[in-house]
């Protein structure tokens, strides 16, 4: 099963190899793992997707490293995730117009175009980037990078109904 | 304003937090440092080997209470302190290493003796540092002892530059720790606290099963006062052993693969563990699907990531072990002291049925149980016991009679074999005025025993009882009773090693006992000696095994006795 971790960080040299080194000797699979800074100089943040069959082990373990300040398991209701591909597709003068519409519906912007190939960046979610990722496969991809998954929690409902009222 | 070098600014920060003994061997990176401690009040005691460092170290953390210190050079010196390190993270020791490095200039171009340290320590500490500004030697030396101490204890390895220990500085005394990641919970949860009370007070067959976290958070006396309050017998795991008195009617002895019949059996029958300061360890449980089946449990530790690891808890607490039990004392308040006349009827048949037992024939060969107990008759039990890792641990653990911690030092989770003589080095180091008696086996022995040269030479008169069986004993042991006897690899050679001649040619006193008889005009003799280490070697039985003992993997309901049950 697969968990959203965020986790806020030290900003430290070291600090990704301390993670990641953690969750590969505890037996925990990382999925994919996206780590930039955040607003508060001297911290950043990790957004880890672990593969465990259950979280509360993964937390605490983290938790350990004197460099983690903070762990929230991030719940896909109540959490915002994006994730930014870059995918080549084999497209020639025959097919370049078909492939341009898919990517309209998907918003999805060109942002190479060569003789044989366009190509596209998208961002979404996770499921939104898999369905484009699906229906320009049979055009043929040629490469393809994604950035791994960010998100951050929602404001909480109550306290934003409150604001509003 | 007066300006220091790095170097001297390391050996100032570690007077600062108190140090007064290191144990070390010096090499090219590290070599800044070694100067300034030349004229620091702080102790260098210069070991053959850096293993052996760190394992002085630790024996000296488990002795004393307070952090060991080791230090090594760059490359070989850091790698060779890994074992160490490993073992004092498995057995949350506090220890402080301190590792030289190739200038930074030179760091990642595989300069001469350069080993990327931080990254190879990493999953072997709880955190360690590479200091890359002579300004943070003060903070960071400051923060390793903070964290190396408090919480769950365990190694912090500081990795220094030798360019950065040469750099000018002017000093500064350490600021507040600057640590937002890492805050220890040492106070239980007052709720948490409650419910564990009102199920203890509903239990009809309750054990306290306790290990390492009771000594390493000087809990001894209140875990004492609750046994008694509550009338709840203890077993101690090999970690605890001595956190709680062996003499003391409640006490079950240590649990688990080769524990005592009544512990393991308590344990299963058991509708309530009280688990404090202990992680559930394989060595204990067994296949933990069989372990305790009808017990629920409340578990106590101060490290969260130990509650419910094994085995799903109940109650948890995250806390302080003496912490724990005393806002456990509290809460239990003025309730009369429970009987529990049948549970504890119950448990003395066991002990009457299934006592320990070996037999030593006057004119037979020696058996090592016999030697544990003719030392602790002799001692008075008054020594710190020292062991490495094998038969001759299990023996000791079993048969030699705890009353007090930190009189018992072994390596439990890594199972360290040549942990026992750098060890003892180390206790007797910190605790120069007590009786430090290591238990070795042969195969341990000749891992490390030449830091017996160190003891000698430093004046640190420790005493090894020193088990020849001329095996691999444990090993032994297994590939008797689950390899047809097929002794593959694991007989070190009969008459191998003259251990009286060996120990008298690294400046020790050399005795040897062939017979039960010599056993106690050996020991006797041992205790004369003073000036200078003593080795005794005790020829054993070469087919002795350890029992009780539970199949590795095994449901704990089937203890082995001894060969009869085989």
């Amino acid at each position: 099963m697969y968990h959203t971790l965020s986790v806020l960080v030290e900003d430290k040299s070291g600090v990704l190899a301390r993670v990641s080194s953690l969750l590969a000797r505890r037996g925990f699979n990382i999925h994919s793992l996206a780590v930039g800074p955040t607003a508060d100089e001297g911290m950043s943040r990790m957004t880890i997707v672990v593969e465990a069959p259950e979280l509360e082990q993964v937390k605490k373990q983290l938790h350990k490293l004197v460099n983690v300040v903070k762990i929230t398991e991030l719940e896909p209701d109540r959490s915002v995730e994006r994730e930014i591909m870059l995918v080549r597709v084999a497209a020639s003068v025959g097919s370049r117009s078909e492939a341009l519409e898919v990517a309209a519906i998907f918003k999805a912007t060109a942002v190479d175009v060569g003789a044989n190939s366009i190509t596209f960046q998208v961002t979404g979610t996770p499921s939104k980037i898999n369905d484009f990722l699906e229906l320009v496969r049979p055009y043929g991809i040629v490469d393809m990078a994604k950035s791994g998954r960010i998100a951050l929690g929602r404001e909480p409902k109550a306290r934003k109904l409150k604001a509003i009222s | 304003m007066e300006t220091i070098t790095g170097a001297e600014a390391l050996i100032r920060a570690l007077e600062y937090e108190g140090v007064d003994v290191v144990f070390g061997v010096p090499g090219g990176a590290i070599l800044p440092a070694y100067d300034p401690l030349y004229d620091s009040p702080i102790r260098h005691i210069l070991a053959r080997h850096e293993q052996g460092a760190g394992h002085m170290a630790e024996g000296y953390a488990w002795a004393t209470g307070r952090v060991g210190v080791c230090i090594a050079t760059s490359g070989p010196g850091a790698t060779n302190l890994v074992t160490a390190l490993a073992d004092a993270l498995m057995d949350s020791v506090p220890l402080v290493a301190i590792t030289g490095q190739v200038p930074t200039g030179a760091v990642g171009n595989d300069a001469f003796q350069e080993a990327y340290t931080t990254g190879i320590t990493m999953p072997c500490t709880k955190h360690n540092y590479f200091v890359t500004d002579p300004n943070d030697i003060a903070n960071v030396v400051h923060e390793a002892f903070h964290i190396a101490s408090s919480g769950r204890p365990g190694p912090v390895l500081v990795d220094l530059p030798k360019d950065i220990l040469n750099a000018e500085l002017v000093w500064k005394d350490p600021t507040d720790l600057a640590l937002p990641g890492y805050k220890p919970t040492t106070e239980p949860h007052h709720r948490r606290i409650r419910e564990a009370v009102q199920v203890i007070d509903s239990a009809e067959r309750p054990v306290l099963y306790v290990g390492g976290g009771i000594i390493k958070a000087n809990a001894s006396e209140a875990l004492r006062a609750f046994a008694d309050a509550t009338n709840i017998p203890v077993v101690t795991t090999l970690m605890g052993r001595g956190c709680f008195p062996d003499s003391h009617p409640l006490a079950l002895g240590m649990p688990g693969m080769h524990g005592t019949y009544t512990a393991t059996t308590s344990i299963q029958k058991s509708d309530l563990l009280i688990a404090l300061g202990v992680r559930f360890d394989d060595r204990v449980t067994g296949d933990p699907q069989y372990f305790a089946p009808e017990a629920k449990v409340i578990h106590a530790d101060i490290d969260p990531a130990e509650i419910s690891k094994v085995r799903v808890a109940d109650v948890p607490i995250v806390g302080d072990a003496k912490a724990v039990i005393e806002a456990m004392i509290e809460a239990w308040g003025d309730r009369p002291t429970p009987a529990r006349r049948e549970w504890l009827e119950t448990i003395h048949r066991w002990q009457r049925d299934h006592p320990l037992h070996y037999e030593q024939s006057p004119d037979g060969t020696i058996k090592p149980q016999f030697v544990i107990e003719e030392l602790h008759r002799i001692t008075g039990g008054d020594a710190i016991l020292v062991s490495g890792v094998g038969q001759h641990q299990m023996w000791a653990s079993l048969h030699w009679k705890f009353d007090d911690p930190r009189r018992w030092i072994n390596s439990g989770g890594l199972g360290t074999m040549g942990f026992a003589v750098p060890a003892a080095v180390g206790a007797k180091a910190g605790m120069p005025d007590e009786l430090v008696f290591a238990v070795d086996g042969d195969g341990c022995f000749q891992m490390t025993f030449q830091e017996l040269i160190t003891a000698a030479v430093d004046g640190i008169p420790v005493k090894i009882a020193l088990f020849n069986n001329s095996q691999h004993g444990m090993v032994t042991q297994w590939q008797k009773l689950f390899y047809n006897g097929r002794l593959s690899g694991s007989q070190l050679g009969e008459n191998a090693v003259d251990y009286v001649k060996l120990a008298e040619a690294m400046g020790c006193a050399g005795l040897r006992a062939e017979t039960p008889s010599e056993v106690a005009p050996a020991i006797e003799k041992s205790l004369t000696i003073n000036d200078r280490p003593v080795v005794i070697e005790f020829v054993i039985d070469r087919d002795e095994m350890v029992f009780p003992m539970v199949p590795a993997g095994g449901s704990n309901d089937i203890v082995l006795m001894g060969p009869e049950d085989l």
